[in-house]
């Protein structure tokens, strides 16, 4: 589609405001001013709602298509969250209020959800202290990696290292790394940590220990117990990295299984749209010991049952973002757990958990999986089979889109060839599973006798295959 | 197979020595394992680079990896076609794909002949 | 139960197939001494009660004060179809798009956005955004740690104080060296700045306008920054540029801002938007979502993430950034306002904003013990010095339904009597001298 810059005629009109009565020469000297105004285009407001939806029909959403992203959790969002979060008391409210001395109360409703919020993840979790601070899962990680390192600090010693298994996402050590740690690799056995290669790699330099539990290949760690105290012996504290938390609410509390620090994606577990890529929100548990350290500022709840902002903590490692977070999609989460409460949080991660192994059942034949056991809210596939007949993991992952489904994760995690993670989430009902499997095994069973079909797809998109190799040499990032 | 006149490192890259000289590339069964190679970060000449350290790094659409360098010494010279033509590495890389010339400070103390080399090759094909 | 389809029947036939005789035997993998030992929630509610008591909630919150309060954060006017096109469920219910062919929609209007944030800053390139202005700062800051090899940072004291701190977080276990000049009565120190930067710097940072509404031309210390070989980072306000003078043309290498004046509501602090461009030479260095466009295999246009060989999930522990997702949604809002306001509706905005400031400045500083700060020049934001603190005129004008402002000394010591104020296009005339008699009768 022509861009919008395309249709852009001069001197069209756009929406803005009233005309000014002084032009700049008046307020502004002219080498302080733009030379030249901006080239944004000029259309009506016609022209861009046109271009927008035009655009938006382009997409596949969760609104719109089946989207089994492995590690994702590409749930329903339901709709009533919108209505929340455009609450004009909430989305009017200008942030630095409540550090006003004396205008704290301006804000009460906005703190109490801030603290009503952290007690319920505290709850579901079972971890001491949160903050909402952190904008997005991998900023949660970075969050948690600083905690570590301020809380190893404030002992007295140095550790260096932070041990994360092979099949981690590649944000566990990348984050780690940001903090300032040398990440050691671990390799997994049978698809799970292997107690014997974490106690050999466990040392007193090891700061930390991160773990998705169920993991990337949708497997329970069964060795946790073990796991938690080796890392204790050393000293190191357990991160839990909660991408995965839709498989164990109600079933297991990180906090009670030992764990010292975890993340959440509450865009994953609480249902938050993901808006083609954000914005997310990444909030940061911790056990008793390091609630110290959690980032500035704190909501507290005085004994008159007033909520204020607290900056005194001397061993916080400061700030992580400029206010609060991401206010305006954990108030969405709030009114989501709200929503569904204890019984309906425990339905959702059995339900999840149903529909990944139905999926994993009914695929079993037509795909190869390495290990094929009871799953949690995914499972991953192999297409190595397929491979071998010229038929890849990325060629049924675009056949799937000409079916009308969005495609599971592909080639992750690493450790397993030609991956397809499958995670049908809890909202999904049986019609649109049974139809995603069968269309799955209709592709299979084409590219067994017409490879050349399934590596021609897609067909039925807005675009067949992109050239990503020119697109990386000829770099076009803007519209010129 | 790979050139018998090369000397190679276990980390892809093979190096031509002669005399106090070398001339260093990645091999081309690191092309392959790369794909569409779309950007070379090279040391720029006067750099000194020493045998099994990073020197650069290259990238393909879907993977990037660290250039070791095979030998130790001063860079002479940078094939800067490789900048606007990285392709060149996928379609020669024994040839035009060449990555810097290297003066040589030491011998180098590691690298395998072209047919332990493919030993390797071999091994990591199969797995 | 809410959002969940089985019936019972189906959920037996499920059980069926995977060959377990109930829910429970899905989690026998998990030992009982790991089983939790409360899990002590509400019970759940209708949609209505919650609605309700979220509403409640939100009626304890203020928003009925006619606010002159900016402090890098501002209530500009959002047009409705802002709301309306980023509500629609194909870019709200999508994820980053990593299947193109079924993600043009996103991947465009990121383009698009991309293009219209580097002309509007006037820079080659822009990402798909970060979390906020604060994160896009700190990863300006990396970028040019990483590109000169260098640790020394330079931190001109005018930058938003919060972005300082997350600077101090972000960089507490990686062994910078951070100077922060101190300013001179709300302007940068330009000689004080110019003698830090020297052969060690990797970073000089910067702001405009800066913390105090003042506006800089940072041109000839950008010259000699880049003749030390350090990078020059400026932070910016995006709806203001359009008037002012830009990043390109002061020569910077990295231009970053805080999104949120192009059309998304305050919200309590964020969402909000990363702004990061920087020149052709550092997109390599750039972290985060870059869009491209390229061709199909019809030889169609089209678009797609490029450049992910940086990033995480290819790197690993050694990608430019941890950074995973982007502000996509928060994105889709700039490039909607941006295209709705045009490059007039943009220049208008910022104009009246700028002369309600400017009609605030002149009829305070008549007030007896009232000053400006300093006689710079400003745009929609000046800090005035009152004959007593700032924080008890906040106090007694909240009480008659008036914010007047940011009282400097929360974050500058020294300038406890300095209040800052902001304006914006939706104030008006009225209310600008209602301000002034209300600050009048408070001193």
């Amino acid at each position: 589609m022509k861009t919008i810059f395309a249709n852009s005629v001069p001197g069209r009109p756009g929406v803005g405001p009233g005309k000014p009565t002084k032009d700049l020469t008046g307020l502004i000297p002219m080498e302080l001013a733009r030379a030249e105004p901006p080239g944004l285009p000029e259309v009506g407001e016609l022209d861009v709602v046109r271009h927008l939806s035009r655009l938006s029909r382009l997409n596949f959403g969760v609104d719109s298509h089946f989207y089994p992203l492995g590690s994702c959790t590409m749930k329903y969002n339901p709709k009533f969250m919108e209505q929340v979060a455009a609450l004009p008391g909430f989305c009017r409210l200008h942030p630095l209020i409540p550090q006003l001395r004396g205008a704290g109360h301006f804000a009460q409703g906005a703190l109490e959800v801030i603290y009503e919020t952290e007690r319920l993840l505290g709850e579901i979790t079972g971890m001491a202290g949160f903050t909402l601070h952190p904008m997005a899962g991998s900023h949660g990680e970075l969050t948690g990696a600083m905690i570590i390192a301020a809380y190893h600090k404030d002992k007295g010693r140095t550790r260096t290292k932070v041990i994360v298994p092979d099949s981690a996402h590649g944000t566990n050590p990348a984050s780690a790394a940001i903090a300032g740690f040398d990440v050691i690799s671990l390799e997994s056995k049978d698809g799970i940590i292997d107690p014997q290669a974490l106690e050999n790699a466990l040392d007193e330099d090891v700061a930390a220990v991160m773990m998705t539990c169920p993991n990337t290949l949708g497997l329970f760690e069964r060795n946790l117990p073990r796991i938690v105290e080796l890392v204790r012996s050393v000293d190191a504290l357990l991160y839990y990295d909660g991408a995965n938390l839709n498989a164990i609410m109600g079933k297991m509390r990180v906090g009670d299984a030992g764990f010292d620090v975890v993340h959440l994606n509450l865009h994953k577990t609480f249902g938050t749209p993901h808006g083609g890529g954000g914005p997310g929100s990444g909030p940061v548990g911790v056990c008793t010991r390091l609630v110290d350290f959690l980032p500035v500022s704190r909501v507290v709840k005085l004994e008159d049952g007033q909520f204020f902002l607290d900056y005194d903590y001397p061993k916080s490692i400061g700030y992580v973002a400029p206010f609060y977070g991401n206010f305006g999609v954990y108030l969405k989460a709030y009114a989501y757990i709200l929503r569904l409460g204890r019984n309906g949080l425990i339905r959702v991660s059995e339900n999840a958990v149903l529909a990944a192994n139905y999926l994993r059942k009914r695929l079993e034949d037509a795909l190869d999986i390495p290990c094929n056991r009871i799953c949690m809210h995914e499972f991953v596939a192999s297409a190595v089979r397929q491979a071998a007949q010229g038929v890849r993991a990325l060629d049924i992952a675009k056949a799937l889109l000409d079916q009308g489904h969005h495609a599971p994760t592909v080639y992750f995690p690493l450790i397993i060839k030609e991956a397809l993670m499958i995670e049908p989430t809890e909202t999904e009902n049986l019609t649109t599973l049974d139809q995603f499997v069968d269309d799955l095994i209709e592709i299979l069973e084409r590219g067994a006798s017409n490879p050349a079909s399934i590596q021609a797809a897609p067909l039925n998109t807005p675009v067949s295959r992109l050239d990503e190799t020119k697109a990386a040499r000829n770099l076009e990032l803007t519209d010129l | 197979m790979n050139p018998d006149d090369l000397l190679y490192a276990k980390s892809h890259e093979w190096a031509r020595i002669s005399g106090q000289e070398a001339l260093v590339g990645i091999t081309d069964f690191a092309q392959q394992q790369l794909g569409d190679i779309t950007f070379v970060e090279l040391p720029a000449a006067g750099d000194s680079v020493t045998e099994g350290q990073e020197m650069g790094s290259i990238e393909s659409v879907k993977a990037a990896s660290e250039l070791i360098s095979p030998v130790s010494g001063t860079v002479l010279v940078v094939n800067t076609d490789l900048e606007n033509a990285p392709e060149k590495i996928n379609r020669d890389p024994y040839g035009a794909g060449w990555l810097v010339r290297v003066q040589l400070s030491a011998q180098p103390q590691n690298l395998l002949s072209h047919l332990q080399y493919d030993e390797i090759v071999e091994g990591s094909e199969t797995v | 139960m809410p959002y969940i389809p089985h019936t019972p029947a189906e959920q037996e036939r499920m059980l069926q197939t995977i060959g377990v005789p109930d829910i429970n035997a899905l989690f026998a993998e998990i030992p009982q001494e790991l089983r939790p030992k409360r899990f002590d929630l509400p019970d759940g509610q209708d949609e209505h009660q919650v609605l309700h008591r979220l509403e409640h909630l939100a009626a304890k919150n203020n928003i009925h004060l006619v606010s002159f309060l900016g402090a890098g954060f501002y209530d500009h006017a959002i047009p409705s179809a802002v709301d309306y096109l980023t509500s629609r469920g194909e870019f709200a219910t999508a994820y980053t798009p990593y299947q193109p062919e079924a993600s043009q929609g996103s991947l465009q209007a990121i383009f698009e956005y991309q293009t219209a944030i580097s002309r509007l800053l006037e820079m080659d390139f822009a990402n798909a955004s970060v979390y906020d202005g604060g994160t896009a700062l700190y990863e300006a800051m990396m970028m040019a740690v990483r590109q000169t090899k260098r640790r020394k940072v330079v931190v001109d004291e005018c930058v938003n104080p919060i972005y300082r701190r997350m600077l101090d977080c972000y960089t507490s276990n990686l062994h910078l060296d951070m100077v922060v000049v101190p300013h001179a009565r709300g302007t940068s120190n330009m000689a004080a700045l110019q003698a830090a930067v020297d052969g060690r710097t990797a970073a000089l940072i910067v702001q405009n306008p800066n913390f105090f509404g003042v506006l800089e031309d940072f041109a000839s210390l950008f010259d000699h920054g880049r003749a030390q070989g350090a990078l020059n980072i400026i932070s910016t306000y995006p709806l203001m540029q359009a008037i002012l003078k830009t990043p390109g043309a002061m020569g910077a290498d990295i231009a970053t801002a805080e999104g949120q004046s192009l059309g998304l509501p305050l919200c309590f602090g964020g969402p909000y938007l990363g702004v990061m461009t920087c020149t052709k030479a550092l997109i390599r260095q750039m972290p985060g979502r870059i869009v491209g466009r390229t061709t199909d295999n019809q030889g169609r246009d089209g678009f797609v993430l490029t450049l992910q060989a940086r990033e995480q999930h290819i790197r690993r522990q050694k990608a430019t950034s941890n950074i995973c997702s982007n502000q996509a949604l928060c994105a889709m809002r700039a490039i909607a306002f941006l295209c709705l306001m045009g490059p007039q509706g943009l220049a208008d905005a910022a104009l009246r904003c700028a002369e309600m400031a400017h009609a605030a400045a002149r009829r305070m500083v008549k007030l007896p013990g009232v000053s400006l700060l300093n006689q710079r020049p400003f745009a929609n934001e000046f800090a005035v010095t009152l004959p007593k603190p700032a924080y008890q005129v906040i106090h007694r004008l909240t009480q008659r339904g008036f914010l007047p402002g940011f009282p400097l000394g929360r974050y500058y010591p020294g300038l406890e009597n300095v209040l800052l104020i902001a304006c914006t296009e939706k104030h008006r005339r009225e209310e600008i001298g209602i301000l002034v008699e209300m600050l009048g009768g408070a001193l």
